[in-house]
């Protein structure tokens, strides 16, 4: 794998290379190994809807990959195609070189693939603790547990708490709470909770900053950071191109079901980030041909706008884009 | 700003609650109170309309007439946490009792394997409706409206309608009507089977993981799923569950009808799911206590049971279950709209 970035931070985005190699400055060494988890060729289709147009994905150990991409895009439904919420039609998936075939997120799960879903994926009725130790229950020792099944419901209570705490987030308390008593925030914190605590390869992030304030954003962005230092791969979907510049180590750029590029922030900044993934800019490289045809500006128009785009500012950028709240 | 916001939430905490609001939230934080309260009222209304109704000896019947609700009421309670509903349980029920009494009648069988055929025939009943609940994707409600005709059905065709009397039984199948007395009180080994049969899956839904996947499947299926919960497969389980439970409650009935008749207990179905609504279970699934739902079948027997020793009619004790449903429902409804 060659290093074939052009620095070229303030050329006109119809320049822009688009490429699917390109490597952090610095972190060589990560992409000489091989990927954690690898797609080929994904696709998956809804009746009628392509939603996935054969997508290719690679995550190093110890990286963050940032998966970003309009509404629609086909950023869920990649993640959920990795973690076994689907299965896609065609294409291969590999665990460190091995091909692996989720039939259900919970064969995922074992394979050490945490994923937080973008609708969360929590039960409103159970409480915290129940939430976070759902379908990996610990039981009581001895007979209790073994014989009678009885689960060691203060033992899950106590670490839970921890887990929560480990995120600091501390508008939690009482893990007996009932989620559907939690906030939309609060919900998220758990989400994420869940996953930062059991995930043991990688750590699947769905939108999980969408409903939090600022702080609790930036305590979810470092405990991204902690577990990549702690080895750990971290796929971040997100709408806000400044956490994604933040802690991004490469830049995965779904696009009408395809993926139209891999950047990293050294190699585009936000702005030409943006123009690429809305089709706004003529894509140089592996463009996507569908950027260019008339559709692609239709979602683009209709499409919500993402917050993240204020910060663009690649001269035709759209202007609609950049004055949203 | 957070110390407003603190200060604001404090004087909110310690508002003036009128006693109605006190007594609403209370209902709310234990929402197995107010079928309670239902219960101690429906007694006391009887305990002052007759004499005889607050003896020993009608305690003992009035336990021996819930004993079979309140069986068929836990496969219910289970199935309804799922977000589903069985209308299949007398079916169920009554199809297991005629074949197991058929099977034993006048030294046919011996009694203990007529007895497990019976038991396993109604485990297959709830196995195929979990099947054709998980594997065709039917409602639950179509998919038990229409065993409840099939098997129906075939407990008609394969009895030829007609009853099988206690005498024609081996003795263990007449065995759950006998009993001992303590005072004027009877207690029948039926009821002391129900009792147990209560606090193992009391025990199961609230300390195991298999209760606690019950109420996830119930009250969310797809996060379920997505959090790795085997949805598919608890739901089989709960409707196999379910049909196990009704094999075991027809086994109670020739005890206590004395016989096997087809036609023992016309409005099974509807009375245990007026047990299980009434002890404040949701019908959308994922909330409820199992012991809501024997609070339930007891309010369910005792006003037919008070009702009937006032000399009050069989139309008119339907009619007050009806009224007593609705009741109970709206007063759950109103408990849930608390505000603390
Ligand atoms: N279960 C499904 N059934 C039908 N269509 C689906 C399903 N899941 C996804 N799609 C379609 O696939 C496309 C991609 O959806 P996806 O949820 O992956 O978008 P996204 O990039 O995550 O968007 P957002 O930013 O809004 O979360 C959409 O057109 C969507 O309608
Ligand atoms: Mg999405």
């Amino acid at each position: 794998m060659t290093v074939n970035w052009i620095q070229t931070p303030h050329t006109r985005a119809s320049d822009l290379e688009v490429s699917h190699d390109g490597i952090p400055p610095g972190k060589e060494a990560i992409y000489a190994q091989e990927p954690v988890l690898s797609a080929r060729n994904l696709v998956i289709t809804f009746g009628r809807v392509v939603g996935l147009d054969g997508v290719d994905l690679d995550l190093y150990p110890g990286e963050v990959l940032a998966v970003i991409g309009d509404n629609g895009a086909g950023k869920s439904t990649l993640i959920k195609c990795l973690t076994g919420a689907y299965v896609p039609n065609s294409g291969t998936i590999t665990m460190n070189g091995r091909e692996v075939s989720f039939k259900k997120p919970q064969d995922a799960r074992e394979a050490g693939i945490e994923t937080v879903y973008q609708q969360l994926a929590v039960i409103p009725a159970l409480d915290i603790a129940s939430n976070l130790y759902l379908a990996r229950e610990d039981r009581r020792k001895g007979p209790l547990g073994s014989i009678f099944r009885m689960l060691d419901k203060k033992g899950m209570e106590r670490r839970a708490g921890e887990a929560v705490q480990n995120l600091g987030i501390q508008t939690i308390q009482n893990m007996g709470q009932a989620v559907e008593t939690l906030s939309g925030g609060q919900r998220q914190a758990v989400a994420v909770a869940r996953a930062a605590a059991f995930g043991s390869k990688v750590v699947v992030l769905d939108e999980p900053t969408a409903a939090l304030g600022v702080k609790e954003s930036g305590m979810v962005l470092d405990m991204i950071k902690q577990l990549r230092d702690k080895g750990l791969s971290i796929i971040l979907v997100s709408h806000n191109m400044p956490h994604v510049w933040e802690v991004a180590d490469r830049i995965h750029i779904q696009r009408l079901g395809g993926r139209a590029g891999v950047i990293t922030p050294e190699s585009h900044d936000m702005g030409e980030g943006v123009a690429i993934m809305t089709g706004a800019k003529k894509l140089g490289g592996t463009a996507t041909p569908a950027a260019e045809a008339p559709r692609a500006d239709a979602v683009h128009e209709g499409s919500r706008g993402s917050e993240g785009t204020r910060a663009g500012h690649v001269e035709d950028a759209p202007a609609d884009r950049g004055d949203r709240p | 700003m957070s110390t407003d916001v603190t200060t604001a939430a404090a004087e909110f905490a310690r508002r003036q609650q009128s006693p109605v609001q006190r007594l609403q939230s209370q209902l709310h934080k234990r929402p197995w109170l107010s079928p309670l309260f239902l219960l101690f009222v429906a007694f006391l209304s009887f305990f002052i309309a007759t004499p005889t109704f607050l003896t020993a000896n009608s305690m003992g019947i009035l336990l021996q007439q819930t004993a079979i609700i309140a069986a068929l009421a836990v496969g219910q309670t289970l199935i309804i946490l799922t977000a589903g509903i069985d209308l299949s349980v007398g079916a169920i029920m009554v199809l297991s009792m005629m074949v197991m009494a058929s099977l034993a009648q006048d030294g046919g069988m011996p009694g203990i394997l007529a007895l497990l055929i019976g038991i396993l025939l109604a485990v297959g009943a709830g196995f195929l409706n979990g099947i054709l609940v998980t594997r065709i994707n039917l409602p639950p409600f179509i998919v038990t409206l229409g065993t409840l005709s099939i098997f129906t059905a075939i407990a008609l065709l394969y009895s030829g309608g007609a009853s099988i009397q206690a005498p024609r039984l081996p003795r263990l199948l007449n065995f759950l009507g006998e009993g001992f007395g303590i005072g004027g009180f009877r207690l029948t080994w039926g009821v002391i089977l129900v009792g147990v049969i209560y606090a193992v899956v009391a025990f199961v839904l609230s300390q195991t993981a298999w209760g606690r996947y019950v109420y996830a499947v119930g009250d969310d299926p797809e996060s379920a799923r997505l959090s790795g919960v085997p949805s598919k497969r608890i739901l089989l389980g709960v409707y196999t569950v379910a049909g196990l439970i009704y094999g075991i409650a027809a086994w109670i009935l020739i005890g206590r009808a004395g016989a096997a008749t087809p036609n023992a207990i016309p409005d099974a179905n509807l009375q245990s799911i007026t047990a299980v609504v009434i002890g404040g279970t949701s019908l959308f699934g994922g909330r409820g206590r199992l012991v809501g739902t024997l609070i339930g079948a007891l309010i369910v027997q005792t006003l037919q049971f008070g009702l009937s020793q006032m000399g009050v009619d069989q139309q008119w004790r339907v009619l007050a279950t009806g009224i007593l449903v609705i009741i109970a429902v709206a007063v759950d409804q109103w408990i849930r709209k608390v505000k603390a």
